[in-house]
């Protein structure tokens, strides 16, 4: 186990950076400027903007930016952005609450419909209940999220008038009315993401009980005189849950790496939508630090999950 | 009368002697129409009464909370270090400057005690020099006083290259000296006949010396103050979050009584322009969203809600269409659109002046921009006084075929009109935006009516307006027949507005394609006007050597003016602000309030 992982780790190393190669020229190739705005403003010289592009050091090949951003990342420097002039770091950390909290929610959420509907479902194959589920589940991911959020908003903040549709990360407010209206602002974005993701859960859940339940094992347990919940929670479900948490620790570096259609939707102030003005001000740092950290995580995850593996099926062997 | 009788009357107006309102009535007596007379006055520079809507609360605060948002949400909170106007309506509610600008393009003093005139002697008749005094008794808000010695140091600072100021170009190329503790005399290389541009508007915003002085030139980015600034404005710094949200709380010290109404300011920044007129319009979440790039024609409908509203504020910025006289197709040392070449059909007026009878003005106002933009056939459009009266548009398919047929271009049997071999066909770029396509698409029907074949082309945005030498499609480098953008005139006075017209700022491969001059039209006589204009003391010559330049510009249909543009903000209706055409939304922002 101890040299598989040192293994898997060492690995892990040269793909990040063939990662950040990639990462890097296409953004260094990809057309645009940081100060694009300031070439249409006629009361700004262009010398200033040529000054500008010189002293962050746009101007120089795509190699030695490449070897500077490497070597102060390697010290812990993610170098600062250009829109802001802030370091890239102090950005994220001040994304990430509201990105956790509000795909974090919207996850389990996700999984407390997904469980048990699918479950449920999986046990009465081509029920009434099977079907409605089927359908529902179909509705819910063959519907985009900026579909759903737009409709969210139409029906609830505009003709309803209940929730609001601006996320504010400071409210105004203490006690259980901070609590109230942060619940309240999250209602929507939360139901979007998590209801679209319960959809292909639900849909998993129930394909995988549905190949374990007819297992023989299951027919033994049943044989055995065992009651009907007991063989579902301790022996179905727990051989079906293998696939699942794979797909859901595979899903984790999004809980991160925020929702980008869903933030900018609800200017929920995570990740997602810092990266999204990023790209739109071509603010290469943030882009190249926010894709880098999302990249670190999935290689992160996925060692994860082929441990969990292990763990949960004792027959899987780490060679 | 006589022109000699009526300068005379103006300069008695000037000079106090004769009220503007018996000038009008003294012009009405000879059958001069009053708003020709008030242009008169404008024209000669004399100052019209300050139309400021009247602010009726009795006492500063209990206005609550004022929530604004910007979609476009700002980033930085330094304003020499603003890359756009979002950074710098963020900076604006804690700095100011000595002056700001209203929607008539005049000075109104913020900080400055009065606007330095040649009346009161504080502006130099030699047009070298300028003095403010500023007002006393204003505190930063961590207590200290404002002094002269904050002018100094904001010139220092943001002449600095080292600092990397954004408004280096207001401030590089003069001279700042304090005369005591509350006046600065500015003195210019040159004779400036625009002397309100270091220290006015968005590029004016003073900052604390005591605060920023140990982050002067290559330390400037590691100040805290970038994003927690102490400044002298209406409200007090709370928190920033880059890219979303901004608190302020009321300064209970702001130095104009009664000032400001509303205890606490929220900007939330994020998303983008149609839900942010949503917020304000529909549910009425928000008070104020600036910059509405959305449809009219959605703005109407969310407006039936009576919610709030879209409000239209007249700016210098103008849609053009803009014609090229050099070959976009032939290389030459390695350039295309190269001085050394002519456009092969373009460089014939009557072709150009075809072109600019096919544009359906009328309609693209009324169908695409709605309340956006104006139909005009001038290239500055405001002031009033920098307008020229002789420009007229029309649109008419017919006269279009009539100049091209009397110029001898025939259509061929593919409907597209000829001469000697060469084609009336052209490729006509813009940025990808959809008012845009829609103007494109009307402007190809009525040429394909007059036999001219446009091919459409749109590049996105951030290519289009990008600096990027290596790209060809970027509108500075102008590699196609016949462009469309807008332009910003930020400034009331077209002085760098009009540099887009003179010869030495033509956009080329050696200054990398940032001249300036992007039509590559080169008129000696504009030239001329310029330069003459850059030092002409007289407001009156200098207005009228302006509207020279627009006149060779516009008449030589080498600019084809589309609309004038204005910037629309949405507007709660329990809200009234004070906007203006020539600086930030925000900046008048301690007079806004709720009317109760």
């Amino acid at each position: 186990m101890g040299t598989y992982l040192l293994r898997r780790l060492l690995i892990a190393i040269p793909s990040l950076f063939g990662i950040s190669i990639v990462l890097f020229t296409v953004l260094a190739l990809a057309p645009g400027d940081p100060f694009e705005e300031m070439a249409t403003n006629p009361n700004i010289p262009p010398e200033v903007r040529l000054a500008l592009r010189e002293k962050f050091g746009i101007d120089d090949p795509v190699y030695i930016r490449y070897i500077r951003w490497l070597t102060a990342m390697l010290q812990g420097d993610w170098g600062f952005s250009f829109a802001s002039r802030v370091n890239v770091d102090d950005l994220i950390l001040q994304r990430l609450p509201a990105t956790i909290f509000v795909i974090g929610s919207s996850q389990v959420l996700a999984l407390a419909i997904a469980l048990p509907v699918g479950i449920y479902a999986a046990t009465r194959p081509y029920s009434v209940f099977d079907q409605i589920a089927n359908t529902f589940a179909f509705i819910g991911f063959s519907l985009p999220t900026f579909f759903t959020g737009l409709l969210f908003i139409l029906v609830f903040s505009i003709w309803l008038d209940w929730l609001p549709f601006v996320y504010r990360s400071d409210i105004d407010a203490t006690g259980w009315r901070w609590y109230w209206e942060q619940v309240r602002q999250a209602i929507m974005p939360v139901m979007v993401l998590g209801l679209f993701q319960a959809a292909s859960y639900t849909r998993y859940v129930r394909s995988a009980v549905l190949d374990v339940i007819r297992l023989d094992f299951v027919t033994t347990a049943r044989a055995k005189g065992l009651g009907e919940k007991r063989v579902i929670v301790k022996h179905v479900v727990r051989n079906a849950l293998i696939p699942v948490v794979t797909l859901v620790a595979l899903q984790m570096p999004t809980v991160f790496g925020g929702a980008i259609v869903t933030e900018q939707i609800f200017r929920v102030p995570g990740i997602g939508s810092l990266l999204i003005s990023a790209i739109l001000s071509n603010d290469t740092p943030v882009i190249m630090a926010v894709t880098f950290v999302f990249a670190c995580l999935v290689v992160f995850f996925n060692l994860l999950a082929d441990v969990l593996y292990g763990w949960l099926d004792p027959r899987i062997a780490f060679r | 009368m006589k022109e000699k009788e009526i300068r005379g009357m103006v300069a008695e107006v000037k000079e106090g002697k004769l009220s503007r309102r018996d000038f009008v009535n003294r012009m009405l007596a000879v059958g001069v129409a009053a708003p020709m007379s008030w242009h008169i006055l404008d024209f000669h520079g004399v100052a019209r009464a300050q139309s400021l809507p009247r602010y009726t609360p009795t006492r500063a605060g209990g206005g609550g909370p004022l929530k604004i948002l910007l979609w476009q949400a700002p980033t930085l909170l330094n304003p020499h270090f603003a890359i756009g106007t979002k950074d710098q309506e963020a900076s604006r509610v804690f700095y100011e400057p000595l002056a700001g600008w209203d929607t008539d393009g005049n000075l109104v003093p913020i900080l400055a005690a009065e606007i330095p005139s040649r009346e009161n002697g504080s502006v130099s008749a030699d047009g070298l020099s300028v003095t403010w005094k500023l007002k006393q008794g204003v505190k930063w808000h961590d207590g200290k006083p404002l002094t002269a010695d904050d002018l100094l140091f904001t010139w220092q600072y943001a002449g600095d290259p080292a600092t990397a100021a954004t408004t280096i170009g207001t401030y590089q190329n003069i001279k700042v000296e304090k005369v005591n503790d509350f006046t600065v005399k500015i003195t210019f290389a040159q004779p400036t006949p625009f002397w309100a541009d270091a220290y006015v508007g968005a590029a004016g915003m003073i900052l604390p010396k005591h605060i920023f002085e140990p982050f002067k030139g290559a330390a400037s980015r590691d100040a805290p103050a970038n994003l927690r600034p102490v400044g002298t404005g209406p409200y007090k710094f709370v928190d920033f979050k880059p890219g979303d949200m901004l608190r302020g709380e009321r300064n209970t010290e702001y130095h104009i009584a009664n000032q400001p109404f509303f205890d606490t300011l929220e900007v939330k920044g994020g998303g983008d322009a149609v839900s942010a007129a949503r917020a304000v319009i529909q549910t009425g979440e928000f008070d104020y969203a600036w910059n509405m790039q959305v449809e009219d024609e959605i703005l109407l409908r969310m407006e039936r809600g009576g919610r709030g509203k879209a409000i239209p504020v007249a700016s210098g910025n103008i849609e053009f269409i803009m014609l090229n006289v050099t070959d976009p197709w032939t290389e030459v040392d390695g350039e295309r659109s190269s001085m050394k070449t002519k456009h092969p059909t373009l460089t014939e007026p009557a072709v150009r002046q075809a072109l600019n009878l096919l544009i359906d003005r009328d309609s693209v106002e009324k169908f695409i921009y709605g309340r956006g933009g104006r139909a005009t056939a001038n290239f500055v459009n405001a002031p009033a006084k920098f307008t020229s009266p002789n420009m007229k548009y029309e649109f008419s398919v017919d006269k279009a075929n009539k100049i091209l047929d009397d110029a001898g271009w025939v259509r061929g049997s593919d409907g597209i009109r000829a001469k000697d071999g060469k084609k009336l066909k052209f490729v006509y770029q813009t940025s990808i935006n959809a008012p845009r396509q829609k103007t494109q698409a009307i402007i190809k029907q009525a040429a394909q009516r007059a036999g001219i074949d446009l091919e459409l082309k749109s590049v996105t945005a951030s290519v289009f307006f990008s600096s990027d030498v290596a790209n060809p499609d970027t509108y500075s480098k102008f590699y196609c027949d016949i462009q469309m953008y807008t332009t910003t005139m930020l400034q009331p006075d077209p002085e760098r507005f009009m540099l887009q017209l003179v010869s030495w700022e033509i956009a080329n491969k050696d200054n990398k394609w940032q001249g300036r001059n992007i039509s590559r039209f080169v008129s000696k006589e504009a030239d001329d006007a310029f330069k003459e204009a850059q030092n002409s003391l007289d407001p009156a010559r200098r207005a009228a050597l302006f509207i020279r330049m627009n006149d060779i510009f516009c008449g030589e249909n080498i600019l084809l003016p589309v609309l004038a543009r204005t910037r629309m903000a949405a507007c709660s209706n329990r809200l009234t602000p004070t906007l203006s055409g020539w600086d930030l939304d925000l900046w008048l922002l301690n007079a806004w309030f709720r009317p109760s």
